[in-house]
Order: C-alpha cells, then sequence, then structure tokens
C-alpha cells in the first residue's frame, strides 16, 4: 500500500507548472532561433559582461522569458530590442549601433586610412623626381 | 630639411589618442544602469496583493494628486533591511510608500516585516520580474519618486539614508 502510494505520488509529480520560456525553447524554431540571436546580443543589467542568454541571474532569467513571449506574441526582435532599450538604454543592447556618438568608431579608420593613402602618394610623387 | 606641419599631424592625433585612453583608464566609466522612464509616466504594471491584510499595486495607483514613493525590494536582500528604519522615518512623516516584491514569497515577507518592521501602504507581489523590467530597474533596492500624475521624477539607485531623506521630501514637494 504504501509503495503503491509513494507510486501514485511520484506519478502525479510535475517537473514544473505549466511552461516557463525562461530555460525553455519555443514549440516554432524560427521563432526560437530568433529569440536566442535576441538574447545573444541583450546584456544582462545584473552581470553586465555577459548576454541574457548566458547569465543565471534572476532579472536575465526574466528577460529571457520575456524575449520568448513578446517574440511568440509576433513582434518583432528589432521592437522587443527596442523597448528594452527604452527602459534600461541603449547599454542594454550589445548589438553596436550607428549614431553620433559611436559614429567616429566607422569614420575614424576611413579618416585615418585616407590621411596615410594622401602622405604616401605625395612622397612617391617627390622621389620619382 | 625642414618638416611640414603635415608631419607633425599624425604624432598629434596619437598623443590625443592615448591621452584619451589614459584618462578613460584613470577614470573609468560609471556602471550604474539608470532608468529611462525618469520623466515619464510609470508604465503598466500589476503587482497582486502579497500579504493578507494589504493591498497590492498597480499602474493605476498613482495618478490620482498624491505623489508617492515606489520602493523596488525583496525579502531576501540584506541592503533593503538597512533601508526599512529609514522608510519608516519617511512614512512617520506622512510620506506614502509602495512596495513592488521581486522574486518574493507571502511567507518571506511576513516573516521581514516581522523583524523590521512594514513601512509600506501597499505591497505588491512582482511576477517573473515583470514589473522590475518595465520599471526598468536593475536590482534591489531602488526607488522611484513618482509625482501626482503619475509621472517618475526620480530614480534612487541603492540604499536611501538618512541623508537623503531632505531631498526625498523636497522632490515630493516639487512635484
Amino acid at each position: 500500500m504504501r509503495r503503491f502510494l509513494i507510486a501514485a505520488t511520484l506519478c502525479l509529480a510535475q517537473p514544473v507548472l505549466g511552461q516557463d520560456y525562461a530555460e525553455e525553447s519555443l514549440p516554432d524554431v524560427n521563432q526560437e532561433a530568433q529569440a536566442v540571436a535576441l538574447m545573444d546580443t541583450l546584456r544582462c543589467v545584473v552581470c553586465q559582461g555577459q548576454p541574457i542568454s548566458g547569465s543565471n541571474a534572476d532579472l536575465a532569467r526574466d528577460m529571457r522569458r520575456l524575449v520568448r513571449e513578446r517574440i511568440a506574441a509576433g513582434e518583432s526582435p528589432e521592437t522587443v530590442r527596442a523597448w528594452l532599450v527604452s527602459r534600461y538604454g541603449q547599454w542594454v543592447s550589445l548589438k553596436p549601433e550607428v549614431n553620433e556618438l559611436t559614429a567616429p568608431l566607422w569614420l575614424i579608420p576611413i579618416i585615418a586610412m585616407g590621411g596615410a593613402a594622401l602622405l604616401y602618394s605625395r612622397r612617391f610623387k617627390r622621389k620619382k623626381k | 630639411m625642414k618638416r611640414s606641419w603635415v608631419f607633425w599631424l599624425p604624432v598629434a592625433a596619437s598623443i590625443a589618442m592615448f591621452a584619451t585612453f589614459f584618462v578613460a583608464l584613470v577614470r573609468p566609466a560609471d556602471r550604474t544602469i539608470v532608468s529611462q522612464l525618469v520623466g515619464q509616466p510609470l508604465p503598466a504594471f500589476d503587482a497582486p496583493a502579497a500579504m493578507p491584510d494589504q493591498a497590492g499595486t498597480s499602474s493605476r495607483d498613482y495618478a490620482d494628486g498624491k505623489p508617492r514613493l515606489l520602493n523596488v525590494f525583496a525579502s531576501w536582500c540584506g541592503p533593503c533591511v538597512a533601508e526599512i528604519p529609514v522608510l519608516l522615518q519617511l512614512q512617520a512623516m506622512g510620506v506614502e510608500i509602495n512596495g513592488v516584491a521581486i522574486h518574493d514569497k507571502p511567507e518571506d515577507l511576513a516573516r521581514f516585516f516581522a523583524e523590521n518592521g512594514n513601512p509600506y501602504a501597499r505591497v505588491g507581489l512582482d511576477q517573473g520580474g515583470r514589473a522590475q523590467i518595465a520599471f526598468g530597474s536593475a536590482g534591489v533596492p531602488e526607488t522611484f519618486i513618482i509625482d501626482g500624475k503619475g509621472r517618475v521624477v526620480d530614480q534612487h539607485i541603492g540604499v536611501i539614508t538618512e541623508a537623503d531623506i531632505p531631498d526625498i521630501l523636497a522632490k515630493l514637494k516639487g512635484s
């Protein structure tokens, strides 16, 4: 009888109550791929050096759940990113963005190469004389 | 041969660059994540009642003309304990404080309040960090000053100490 009770209890035991998208994949493969790609480029605001996909912090779990739920509801990854940026600022996104503040990162190498090309071309011209 | 100023241009540029690196190295950037909601209306959220004898709190409670504090806390958070006496002082001064408990359980909160006191008018349980993320809050404790129109006036990150009381009172009065 006791054995039966234990067996019956074990049968009733459920691993999780419902679906928790913090750790579980979405049933739709394409949506899951989108969600994972987005989670790889969102910064965990607690552990700061990690993306939320690789963090054990509670807040990162909550953000993974939020990302999957919103993607499952049909939102585009960039909409979800923009929503999080509107809460935590640009810092939460690990995807580099070109704006007036970050433009020098792209422009400086081009300017430097251009400058170097100019200097060298002048030097070679002088040698030819 | 007299070198033209063009020759010194890259040298000057690299000196400027390394000076910038050095300054950034000596004074690293502030890594505090500030909510973007300061100056904006409190976002929609719903934190159901955590205690049997106390109402929960939702975004509908904040546009009734009365400025108040919204404190994000947790019973498992050590610094939150340190903040409670100061919140009790503010409560005694007539400041209304609502609490949103993050990743918490009613029984743990009951123990927390029995040990430290309960400075809150309303206490809501945040479910799955939804309210916390909506607020743009990155940790506990954090306190938002909300004006009578339900807008976020300021965010206080970390423990509120006695030294912060005058500033908080001024911001509540000014809103």
